[in-house]
């Protein structure tokens, strides 16, 4: 120090505390800053043409198609699980007429957008977050600058987009695909009668629930493509900085996931 | 031409460029050399406008696009054709459209004009009948035409090239600048590369700058280099070893 002054080593225990929880919260915020600005920089592109389709075209195939048959596995076997769970519960006060609307709702309202996410995260969310990671440490991103073309619009804005178009399909298959495994366990295996299980079901759960769940699907729609772009594009050096930036996109997606699901259940009808 | 005036970048408390002055003029082959570590790639980086300096200009036909962003930068860009160290070629396209793509992203030329364009390419590089390979299915050497041969496509006045002989055996090094020096003569790009290769570079080079911890240290000739007076020049060309210098 040339004025002195009596450095942060040389502070008391509390102060250097303080110090440190002071550079946590501007590291925080300024990590908060730059990722608004990636989401915003690649929402802006969506409004400036041109809009690379073919590329959309590809990430919609590689994020939707691509995680269909394990969407449609997840969701047929959640339902069927919810299905047991639930008739054997309401079995007890005599209530099994009420398992489809227990397993619709659950399924449309809560499990349906969030599963989905969570299993489209892993499977396509962290194939996207090391795609973008291998092109960075092997400067095809710095390739692409150079040729005068902006990476995020060839490679950020179609997976946000696909994003948003496939996550309410996928969350529409796996709640269909739920709704059978729920049936095939409290209809098929333990006898009970689908008039009861749809009539039910379409007499206490309306297009609100399903509304609900469509709008959680296309806010993950966005959440998922957005931390796993945003987490590719800025990973570190060499295999640790792609391998560290995959773990982080999955992690990191799911607990928003979870988070976000918590508020927008508080929000939405 | 371009200037690059007092260049400094530190990244934390760690000094790279502490001042680059160089020049380079229209037309002319310049090499780069220093030791690993001593700010080349950043310098390279700087040119590009993938770096930007904390002080200085890189100054190209009077524009310094250090100052540029957006349009303004990508229109300089249109400009450049970059060869980088390990090829960057995309690996989810194929030779042939790793070569096509700045074509038909950058131009409206009709297929079949790209595909004429991208085959003359790959003929004078020496890949042809390699388009439909991917590039994992090709040899380093190979991927190195093919990375020249797509920054070259567009017909660049300014080309960089990173390194591009790092990693192979002598006799592709060779080949590679003198492919390097037969499509100089045929375009009459300007040339800026970052090169280790001593002294095979000394064929090709028009002039030839020295980077040390930072600062160019030497600039010159094929010629003036190698008769070079200053220590730290002649002990790089030599590859003597740190202790030598000192000794000396």
């Amino acid at each position: 120090m040339t004025d002195g002054s009596a450095g942060p080593d040389t502070w008391p225990l509390p102060a250097r505390w303080v110090e440190r929880l002071g550079w946590l919260v501007l590291y925080i915020v300024e990590s908060l800053g730059r990722f608004a600005r990636f989401l915003g920089h690649a929402v802006a592109l969506v409004f400036i043409p041109p809009l690379k389709l073919g590329r959309l075209a590809g990430r919609i195939y590689f994020i939707g198609f691509k995680s269909l048959t394990i969407v449609i596995l997840t969701g047929a076997f959640t339902g069927m699980a919810l299905g047991l769970q639930v008739f054997l519960t309401l079995q007890r006060v005599g209530s099994e007429a009420f398992v489809g609307p227990a397993v619709g709702i659950a399924l449309v309202r809560e499990l349906g957008p969030v599963l989905t996410a969570v299993f489209v995260t892993g499977l396509a969310g962290s194939a996207l977050t090391a795609e973008l990671g291998i092109m960075r440490i092997t400067e095809q991103i710095d390739a692409l600058m150079v040729m005068a073309l902006n990476p995020m619009r060839y490679l950020v804005v179609p997976a946000i987009l696909a994003g948003l178009i496939s996550f309410p399909m996928l969350t529409a298959i796996f709640d269909v695909a739920g709704i059978y495994g729920g049936y095939l366990v409290a209809v098929i295996l333990l006898g009970m009668s689908p008039g009861t299980y749809f009539g039910q079901m379409h007499a206490f759960a309306d297009m609100a629930d399903v509304m609900v769940g469509f709008w959680k699907s296309v806010a993950f729609g966005a959440l998922v493509p957005w931390v796993c772009t945003y987490k590719g594009f800025h990973c570190g050096h060499g295999a640790e900085g792609v391998s560290r930036a995959t773990t982080e996109a999955v992690v990191l997606s799911c607990v928003l996931i979870l988070v976000f699901n918590y508020f927008l259940g508080s929000v939405l009808p | 031409m371009i200037r690059i005036q007092g260049l400094r970048k530190s990244f934390g408390s760690q000094p790279v460029l502490q001042g680059v002055d160089l020049d380079v003029a229209t037309g002319e082959i310049m090499i780069i050399i220093g030791r690993s570590g001593g700010g080349k790639s950043v310098l390279l980086k700087h040119l590009l406008g993938l770096l930007r300096p904390d002080a200085g200009a890189v100054l190209v036909d009077g524009i310094d696009i250090t100052k540029l962003r957006g349009a303004a930068l990508e229109a300089v860009r249109r400009r450049y054709g970059v060869v980088f160290q390990g090829g960057a070629l995309f690996d989810s396209m194929s030779v042939f459209d790793n070569v096509a793509f700045p074509l038909r992203e950058k131009t409206n030329l009709a297929a079949g004009d790209i595909a004429q364009r991208v085959e003359e390419k790959l003929l004078q590089v020496g890949l042809v009948d390699m388009g439909h390979k991917n590039p994992a299915e090709i040899s380093g050497g190979m991927r190195k035409r093919v990375a020249i041969a797509r920054a070259l496509v567009t017909e660049p006045e300014i080309v960089f090239f990173d390194e591009p002989t790092t990693g192979l055996d002598p006799i592709l090094v060779n080949t590679i600048h003198h492919l390097i020096q037969d499509l100089h003569r045929k375009f009459r790009f300007t040339a800026v590369m970052v090169s280790h290769e001593i002294p095979e570079i000394f064929e090709i080079a028009d002039r030839v700058a020295m980077l040390h911890e930072g600062v160019i240290i030497e600039t010159g000739d094929a010629r003036s280099i190698q008769a070079s007076t200053n220590p730290l020049v002649q002990q790089f060309i030599r590859g003597e070893p740190e202790s030598a210098n000192h000794a000396a």
